[in-house]
């Protein structure tokens, strides 16, 4: 039997972006899905019914009409209570939904014995997530949405210039907050010429921040700030001064400051305060992209611009939906993945697994019981599907010698060589057992001391074993020549065995070392 | 020189050689630790030729050997390409096994020592073991030597019932060991000394032909460590404590080296030690059900050199492939174009990448290539899903996928690199064919990935060509 995926077109004033592509009407009908779409849900996109319609969807004339012929419906925003009444009972439904700030529209889909997967749900640190990660999708094009207003509303060049008709320095830019829609911003603004400059809590975005062409700016104070889940935490009183001092420095100095700073379930931190902005220099531009969750500059206001002490502000909530095109292609992919994770037979149907970390983080309510918010995640990697990896080594030298012994094996070892070690003791001369105790305790020195070499010079090491294995020569030296004694022996055989013997091991000696020296000579930084 | 200051000369020695094993603990003290040996082997050598147990008249000799293998060793040493390091390993193996075999036979034949009761016993077991690992080491390292330079095929023999003929061996082995012991007179123990000589030298010639060419760092690790028990089995039957010491140094530093080769092909130790891939072996052959289809993308030189342009971060992996077609120094040149274009290169090593433990680091480090953008897998298979291009330069199994996503594919358990998390993946390959282990690689299928066919040189020679072009 195949279902059927409804794409309504977006009710939210302003809202220009769609649930799917038609490249992706054609991936979801390959699938086994037929594929319903709202005449216009596409328009604001630039994707016309009759792109749709080519691509294999049916095109249908009022919400309505599509709300009730869906099995599944992918939506952008979360519905409104409107558009739920329309729900045909047991419908699943794919889209933003976030069920900490909606309770009324939770217990509407509920009651409708709905299936609601919340893509804002989506347990972001299971690396095997990422192909749907529709935040992170979303927040990229609104980073780049970002630095193109900004770019706007600035009245100069973004790069420096020397031209004929004068010199022009590049633009300064300081982004607040170095998450995915941060990174894209200085990916897009470095991109653009500016001189980026970038500030996080979590000090390890530093290297991100480095690698997309940008200057990481540190606070003067030593705190880590990573929350759980790659998130970002509230700070302390002492480090949030140290931060205003600099976010005051850089006010200063830039010409454009991006903000993307937000801790789940706070309002936004208020970075960028009213003498900050006054001490801007006139035509300087923020862009504040927590404008939704209250800003973090004092003086903005949601979804609209604002010129205050000659610095443009702007608080727009819908950057990726001012991109329609490119955040619906990329939003339709995302949901593509999630498809495929959920229709795994390829056959038109899906099935809610519970047992996948990452379809259940997402699923907020499992036909009409409320499934969110789901248990955390078993502890982070390894990865999945990995039953008979040995721990990895530590890091640092050489392999270490890993995760102690089990309790069990451990008594067999000691026990079969506390036997061997008997047997030994019981029949042995004395004159052997001192030779056995310089053979055990080496080995053991040898033990130590190989695991600490570094696996890059495993190749040497074998080569300096190998020569000082050719100290078997001493055998050789020690024979050539005839005893003091008056003892008879086959003297040319034992010379000729012995002159042979130190002519290999002689080779093996020299050209050993030498080798191991050319090889070492080699190794530089 | 009396005969306690030749003992203290041992023990500076043995101090020297454990020194520098020591040293090999990171690049920077690589060299001094070089030395150390050198200084020990001089110190060991020079304190027997003019310590008691050599007289004037073999002085003569002990030059002219001296000479004569030293110049060949200097020779070598000189001659070798590195890519033909994991040969020569191998080939310097033989000699200390066949060295260890004549020690063993000149200490058996030679009637000025005399012994009798349980140190006779021990003295005959300490001559017969280390003639024993000494033959084994011998003829396997001639035959690793043979397979790794192409002499002999690569691909396993697998003689039927292989495991009983080993077994068979060593019953032979031991049954021959009693004659041997209770024999009277150099005579009469001869023979049974002879054939135990060649019972050992087919043995080590069936163990290493039963392996494949990919398990081939095992193998030469294990031959590493086979020489040290038999130099340190000789130090036993001329009762000499620097040969023992050393001979144990050797043996476990190979040990280990094997046992860190295992662990990262997911191999079991015994298994290799006892020779041939039980398991591994048979189950290379056959292939998993649900073989990955679909189509593989073909890229070009030229489009190749624009990805790496537009790169931030680049991850190369190289194989045995690169060191087959000797491009590591366009690999090299490479790499230093795109980081001084600000491009983030670095080299991501799997320990069994190669021939050889380190072959890999070798060959890079012979081209230049600064160590410290070489990383392990450990330290950088965190760091795929930020680069943007991972390029594969002639390996294959040590990136498939299907040993971490596949349950019933042989190699499934296997540390990979995970080059597939990358934005990118490019691999270099000559052709479609399957890697040592027989496996399909998914990898080839997957959407983000780029296959780049021809000789890994002539297609890198190409790419640098674009690049600066």
């Amino acid at each position: 039997m195949s279902l059927t995926i409804g794409i309504p077109r977006e009710t939210y004033a302003g809202e220009k972006r769609v649930a799917t592509v038609p490249d992706v009407v054609e991936k979801l009908r390959k699938l086994g899905f037929a594929v319903a779409v709202e005449s216009g849900a596409g328009d604001a996109a630039n994707f016309a019914d009759a792109t749709y319609e080519a691509a294999g969807a049916t095109v249908v004339g009022s919400a309505a009409e599509l709300w009730a012929a869906s099995d599944i419906v992918f939506k952008v925003r979360a519905p409104s209570l409107d558009e739920v009444a329309g729900m045909k009972a047991g419908t699943t439904l794919i889209s933003f939904v976030w069920p900490a700030q909606n309770p009324e529209l939770m217990a509407a889909l509920a009651a409708k014995q709905a299936t609601v997967l919340a893509i804002d749900c989506l347990p972001r640190t299971l690396s095997r997530a990422q192909k749907m990660d529709a935040l992170t999708s979303q927040a990229g094009v609104a980073g780049y949405r970002a630095v193109i207003e900004a770019a706007n509303a600035f009245g100069r060049f973004f790069n420096g210039q020397i031209t004929a008709a004068g010199k022009v320095p590049p633009a300064k830019v300081f982004i607040a907050g170095a998450g995915v829609a941060g990174l894209a911003a200085i990916g897009t603004a470095a991109g653009l010429g500016a001189i980026v400059r970038a500030n996080d809590t979590r000090a390890e975005v530093a290297d991100q921040v480095v690698s997309l062409g940008g200057e990481f700016v540190k606070v003067d104070y030593e705190e880590e700030g990573s929350g759980g889940g790659g998130y970002a935490k509230v700070m302390s009183e002492g480090f949030q001064q140290a931060q205003r001092a600099m976010y005051a420095q850089q006010a200063k100095d830039v010409d454009i400051i991006i903000t993307t700073a937000l801790i789940p379930g706070k309002p936004a931190p208020k970075l960028i305060t009213a003498e900050m902005v006054q001490s801007m220099r006139p035509g300087s531009v923020i862009v504040d992209m927590a404008a939704e969750q209250g800003g973090n500059c004092e003086l903005t206001v949601p979804h609209e611009v604002v010129v205050r002490h000659g610095v443009t502000i702007i608080g727009y909530a819908d950057l990726p939906s001012r991109l329609a095109k490119q955040s619906s292609t990329l939003y339709a992919t995302n949901l593509l993945r999630l498809t495929e994770e959920l229709c795994k037979t390829k056959d038109g149907s899906i099935n809610v697994n519970f047992d996948d970390d990452a379809i259940r983080g997402l699923t907020v309510i499992k036909e009409g019981s409320v499934t969110w918010p789901a248990p955390p995640l078993k502890a982070p990697p390894p990865p999945a599907a990995k039953p008979a990896m040995p721990p990895p080594a530590p890091k640092g030298h050489g392999h270490g010698a890993g995760a102690p012994m089990a309790g069990s094996t451990l008594a067999i070892v000691f026990g079969l060589g506390s036997a061997l070690f008997w047997l030994v003791g019981a029949y042995a001369p004395a004159a052997f057992l001192s030779h056995f105790t310089v053979f055990v305790l080496a080995c053991f020195v040898g033990y130590m001391v190989v695991w600490n070499v570094t696996p890059a010079l495993h190749t040497p090491l074998m080569s300096v074993t190998n020569a000082i294995s050719s100290i078997i020569a001493i055998g050789a030296l020690v024979q050539i020549a005839p005893p003091l004694g008056e003892a008879v022996r086959p003297e040319n055989w034992i010379r000729g065995l012995a002159f042979v013997g130190i002519v290999l091991t002689a080779i093996n000696m020299f050209g050993g070392f030498a080798v191991t020296r050319r090889m070492l000579a080699m190794f530089r930084k | 020189m009396s005969s306690s200051l030749a003992t203290v000369s041992y023990i500076g020695a043995t101090i020297l050689f454990i020194l520098s094993l020591g040293g090999l603990s990171n690049p920077e003290t690589s060299r001094r630790g070089n030395v150390y040996g050198m200084v020990g082997m001089a110190l060991a050598v020079l304190a027997t030729v003019f310590g008691p147990r050599v007289t004037l008249a073999g002085i003569p000799w002990i030059i002219a050997a001296m000479v004569v293998g030293g110049s060949i060793g200097l020779y070598a040493a000189r001659k070798v390409q590195m890519t033909q390091m994991p040969e020569l390993v191998a080939l310097m193996h033989s000699l200390v096994g066949l060295a260890a075999c004549l020690v063993g036979f000149a200490s058996y034949i030679d009637t000025s020592v005399v012994l009798s009761g349980a140190e006779k016993t021990i003295h005959e077991v300490e001559i017969y073991i280390g003639i024993l690992i000494g033959a084994v080491t011998f003829s396997g390292s001639i035959v690793a030597f043979g397979k790794l330079s192409g002499k002999i095929g690569g691909k396993p023999l697998l003689l039927p019932g292989r495991h009983w003929l080993n077994l068979l061996g060593l019953l032979i082995v031991i049954g021959f060991g009693r004659e041997f012991i209770n024999a009277h007179g150099v005579a009469a123990g001869m023979l049974p000394l002879a054939v135990m000589t060649v019972v050992a030298l087919l043995f080590g010639i069936h163990m290493v032909m039963a392996i494949g060419g990919a398990d081939m760092p095992v193998v030469v690790s294990m031959l590493n460590s086979y020489s040290g028990w038999a130099a340190a089995a000789t130090g036993f039957m001329l009762s000499n404590d620097l040969l023992i010491v050393t001979g144990a140094l050797v043996g476990s530093s190979g040990a280990i080296l094997s046992y860190i080769m295992c662990r990262a092909m997911n191999r079991n130790f015994v298994s290799v030690i006892a020779g041939g891939f039980g398991t591994g072996g048979g189950a290379a052959a056959k292939k998993a059900d649900g073989e990955p289809a679909g189509e593989v993308t073909a890229i070009s030189a030229q489009e190749t050199a624009e990805l790496l342009k537009d790169a931030k971060n680049v991850i190369i992996v190289p194989g045995y492939g690169m060191a087959v077609a000797q491009a590591q120094h366009t690999v090299f040149e490479i790499t230093k174009h795109l980081r001084e274009k600000g491009v983030n290169v670095r080299f991501g090593i799997h320990p069994v990448a190669g021939r050889m433990p380190g072959h890999m680091n070798v060959l890079l480090a012979e081209a230049k290539v600064p160590y410290d953008i070489v990383m392990e897998m450990d330290e950088i298979n965190g760091d795929f899903p930020e680069a943007d291009v991972s390029m594969v330069i002639g390996a294959n199994d040590i990136v498939n996928p299907a040993a971490q996503e596949d349950p019933t594919s042989p190699i499934a358990g296997m540390p990979v690199l995970e080059v597939w998390k990358a934005k990118t993946s490019i691999v270099m390959k000559r052709s479609m064919a399957s890697g040592y282990a027989g496996v399909d690689n998914p990898l080839f299928y997957k959407d983000n990935n780029r296959m780049l066919f021809g000789d890994a040189k002539k297609m890198l020679d190409e790419v640098l060509g674009a690049l600066k072009g």
